[in-house]
């Protein structure tokens, strides 16, 4: 387990060193940069800004300072605020986004289990066409959609919670149903799916004679192994979920970190795109981690490849 | 399994738990704030009850409003954009402010006297303005802020604000890598501000600029104070060491989330100031803090959603308000092209369109239709100088045709060729860009193509003179006809349409050199009839400020290079 752990921490770190200069290239190969305005500021202005953040020496010289920077674990200035670093950025605003993350993660894994549950276990039955009925209207009604809507009558029309900002728990309570409806109903239809699948298998049907009561054969056997897609799924949705939604975040005045990625390459704010992307990447190839390691505790047949050699 | 289940699911549990503690205005915070600040009982920011919390004098007077997005920099020699400058407005004062009327006021300075060739202006400091901190507002505060600036090593992109000085061009172009420090502390020394004593300051022009009075109101003109930028560079990224001169202090900053403004106490004249405070959020979705002033989370809102305006102005609802602005929208014609080469062309093209019917069925947020440059709400000699001026061309479709069948045959063309409509993404210059293109397919059977590409791409096309029509929009600098007139000067930075026209630059030189009123403007007043007939742009509208406000507000203004203002105002609540 540990040389695994640790082999994967090596992979990690080669991983993100590819990420962060592929997005460098990629970042400064795009028209634009971050100093431009309507019309163009003189000359001496724009010169003395190239200086201040070192953009006027070679590329290369930059992505060296970049590296530099980076060991130190500085993300660097973000170009279009004098006040906040691209640390402060994640410092302050991954806190908040983890927390809505976290909340709306709770809700979709909880009733996109129920609901994919239910709906399989009464398989074209009215809670089946409920249940799917949910998860497509989650799927394809956008969540900024949603939040409106919410917003609209929740907060309004009924006056039961605030609109926006992040200043109580009951503000969190919106966001946090928005930004779940999507991946709640994926989880729903995934698991719908995943458990007709196994609820098919011979095993269950043995089980079933075998005299076993039923729901011990749905929380024993089914579920257990039709939950694996889901676990899969889980990483990149957890990833995507804590990082940060810019249009709920945009939606309801959250200070969150979901802006980062969207507002530093429309301001081509480069120190914010690397900082975003290579936080991000970071994330994702610990839940990845994370996923293979509860693998083996879902399924004991799943062996960690590391440690058999 | 079930119990593994279980255990994940607790263990989320647990993680969201332990995470609700980091909003940073819930309650451990507040509690937080209060030991060590116990005199204050008065700063909670949560949006609904501080207007309900009392202290000893009654009801507290704060105003709610939203800022949009965090600002840049709270710092005047750093700041650029409105996002920084609405709060900075309310937290610092310049040598001049800006009366409600739109009037150059005294601010910090009591009076003024100016050499006669408009070189020479010294200004007499009031005897009693200090900072929020306690220290006198000096002279000095001023010539150092304004350095501070225009020092290259700093990066302030609003630096050229202050290249009216004499050697501030110089000093702030200097190049950091090549010049000497003895180098550049000469070409510091030969700025032209001096600090005759600790209540003078005494400014020299590189050359006469009439509307100088008027930029001494404009933030990159505020002072610091200069013994706090030296002891601690960074103090005005946090509210905690905040140091300013205006009505409001800076109570508490939420960075991306909110701004809090205090009464000053130490502003000289805090009798006039009713509000105990202003609390700025920071919601970039329009159509949220529409919500947020419906349910009366804000007492202010601008910028509203377009359809809101729409709705509001046709009902005549007496919460909305339109102001001026000093910005206008425009297309810029690409004169190096054919046919757009042609003045005909563009004249026709421009008066083939429908401005009012763009304005009213469109854009539907109360802008006016524009034929000129310049917009309303800027003084004439006598009276406003767009009014003044008149409509300089006229929308006539028969004199359209005719104009575009000469051009054309004067560039040995039979037809127009189809062109492209170049905008930035967005759904309003989508919009304008589709009437437009259906207004010349209309009435001049000319097919255009639109492309919208991302606002960076097309500053980059405009300047490498890869478009044929393109939008643009500018927001004017200072409240004087030249901060649009002189955009389009031979090579000037602003001129997109790389139009050349030498009589309009000996205008706009004139306009620019003389002191004389009346020759000034009648100089701005003949370039502006060129720039109409030649039409290397084509003007489509001003903008306007259309914003809504509790009927409980009063004694609010609008300058019209500003942001509402609120130093005056006051709540009256039933």
């Amino acid at each position: 387990m540990f040389r695994y752990t640790l082999k994967r921490l090596g992979w990690a770190i080669v991983t993100l060193w590819a990420v962060i200069t592929i997005t460098f290239l990629l970042m400064h190969s795009i028209p634009g940069n971050p100093f431009a305005k309507e019309g163009t500021m003189p000359e001496a202005v724009y010169n003395n800004l190239q200086h201040y953040y070192n953009l006027d020496k070679p590329l290369v010289v930059q992505y060296g300072l970049y590296l530099k920077q980076l060991a130190q674990f500085d993300f660097g200035p973000s170009l279009k605020s004098k006040t906040i670093t691209v640390n402060d950025y994640i410092v302050n605003g991954f806190p908040v986004s983890l927390h809505l993350g976290m909340q709306a993660l709770v809700i979709a894994i909880a009733f996109g289990l129920i609901f994919g549950v239910i709906a399989s276990l009464n398989r074209n039955r009215w809670p089946d066409y409920v249940s799917m009925v949910l998860s497509i209207i989650g799927i394809s009604v956008p969540s900024f959609i949603l939040a409106t809507f919410l917003i609209n009558f929740v907060a309004v029309e009924w006056g039961l919670l605030p609109v926006a900002t992040w200043s109580s728990w009951s503000h969190t309570v919106l966001p946090s149903v928005s930004l779940a409806m999507m991946p709640m109903a994926y989880i729903a239809r995934l698991m719908r799916s995943s458990m007709l699948e196994v609820l098919g298998q011979d095993y269950i049907n043995t089980a079933r004679a075998k005299g076993i009561a039923k729901h011990m054969i749905i929380f024993k056997h089914a579920i257990r192994n039709a939950i694996l897609p889901v676990v899969t799924v889980l990483g990149i949705i957890t990833a995507n979920l804590v990082t940060g939604s810019f249009i709920i975040e945009q939606i309801f005045g959250i200070p969150g970190m979901g802006e980062m990625f969207v507002k530093g390459i429309f301001n081509r704010d480069y120190p914010v795109i690397l900082g975003s992307t290579i936080f991000y990447a970071a994330i994702l190839i610990f839940l990845v981690f994370i996923v293979d390691i509860a693998y083996t505790f879902i399924d004991p047949r799943i062996k960690i490849t590391g440690e058999s050699k | 399994m079930s119990k593994k289940l279980l255990a994940v699911f607790s263990l989320l549990l647990v993680l969201m738990f332990g995470l609700a503690g980091c909003f940073s205005g819930d309650s451990e915070d507040v509690t937080k704030d209060d030991s060590t600040d116990t005199a204050d009982t008065s700063t909670d920011t949560d949006t609904s009850e501080d207007t309900e919390s009392t202290n000893d004098g009654g009801e507290e007077k704060i105003l709610h409003l939203n800022n949009s997005s965090e600002p840049g920099a709270l710092h005047p020699g750093l700041a650029e954009g409105t996002h920084d400058s609405w709060p900075l407005n309310h937290l610092f004062e310049g040598l001049t402010k800006k009366s409600p009327d739109g009037e150059v006021e005294p601010g910090m300075a009591e009076k003024w006297e100016t050499s006669e060739d408009g070189l020479e202006w010294t200004f007499f400091l009031k005897q009693d303005v200090n900072w929020s901190n306690g220290d006198p507002v000096t002279a000095e505060d001023f010539k150092y802020a304004w350095l501070h600036a225009l020092d290259p090593n700093v990066g302030s992109s609003y630096a050229y604000q202050l290249y009216y000085l004499k050697g501030a061009t110089e000093y702030n172009s200097a190049d950091i890598e090549a010049v000497s420090d003895e180098d550049l502390t000469k070409l510091r020394e030969e700025v032209g501000i001096e600090a005759v004593d600790e209540k003078t300051l005494k400014v020299t022009l590189a050359q006469p600029t009439p509307y100088f009075l008027d930029l001494t109101s404009f933030y990159t003109y505020f002072p610091i104070n200069k013994n706090v930028q030296e002891e601690n560079p960074e103090w005005y990224q946090e509210a905690d060491g905040y140091v300013s001169n205006g009505a409001f202090t800076l109570e508490e900053w939420k960075h991306k989330e909110s701004i809090t403004l205090k009464k000053n106490e130490n502003y000289y004249d805090k009798d006039q100031i009713n509000l105990d405070g202003i609390n700025f959020l920071m919601i970039e979705e329009a159509s949220t803090t529409w919500q947020m002033y419906r349910n009366g989370e804000l007492d202010f809102l601008y910028p509203l959603p377009q359809d809101v305006v729409g709705q509001m102005s046709e009902n005549d609802d007496p919460e909305f308000n339109i102001a001026p602005d000093l910005a206008i929208y425009y297309y810029n014609f690409n004169t190096e092209k054919k046919p757009f080469n042609n003045a005909k062309v563009r004249k026709a093209l421009s008066m083939a369109i429908n401005r009012e019917d763009l304005v009213e069925f469109v854009a539907q947020g109360g802008q006016q239709p524009a034929y000129g440059v310049v917009p309303e709400g800027i003084n004439d000699v006598d009276g406003d100088f767009r009014q003044n001026g008149g409509a300089l061309f006229e929308s006539d479709l028969e004199k359209a045709k005719a104009l575009l069948a000469e051009g054309l045959k004067e560039e040995g063309m039979d037809s127009m060729d189809e062109f492209v409509i170049l905008y930035n993404t967005s759904e309003g210059h989508q919009a304008i860009a589709s009437a437009i293109q259906e207004m010349w397919r209309k009435n001049l059977d000319v097919s255009t193509k639109l492309e919208n590409v991302e606002f960076q791409v097309k500053l980059d096309r405009e300047k490498a003179g890869d478009f044929m029509v393109s939008r643009a929009g500018w927001i004017g600098d200072y409240v004087d006809p030249m901060t649009f007139m002189d955009l389009w000067v031979t090579d000037g930075p602003y001129n997109d349409a790389n139009w050349s026209n030498t009589e309009y630059d000996s205008l706009i030189e004139k306009a620019k050199t003389t002191m004389d009123a009346a020759e000034r403007m009648d100089a701005m007043h003949q370039a502006e009839q060129i720039l109409m007939d030649e039409m290397p742009v084509m003007p489509i509208y001003f903008y306007t400020k259309p914003f809504t406000v509790k009927p409980y507000v009063k004694d609010i203004y609008t300058p019209i290079n500003k942001y509402t203002q609120f130093h005056y105002a006051d709540i009256e609540k039933e």
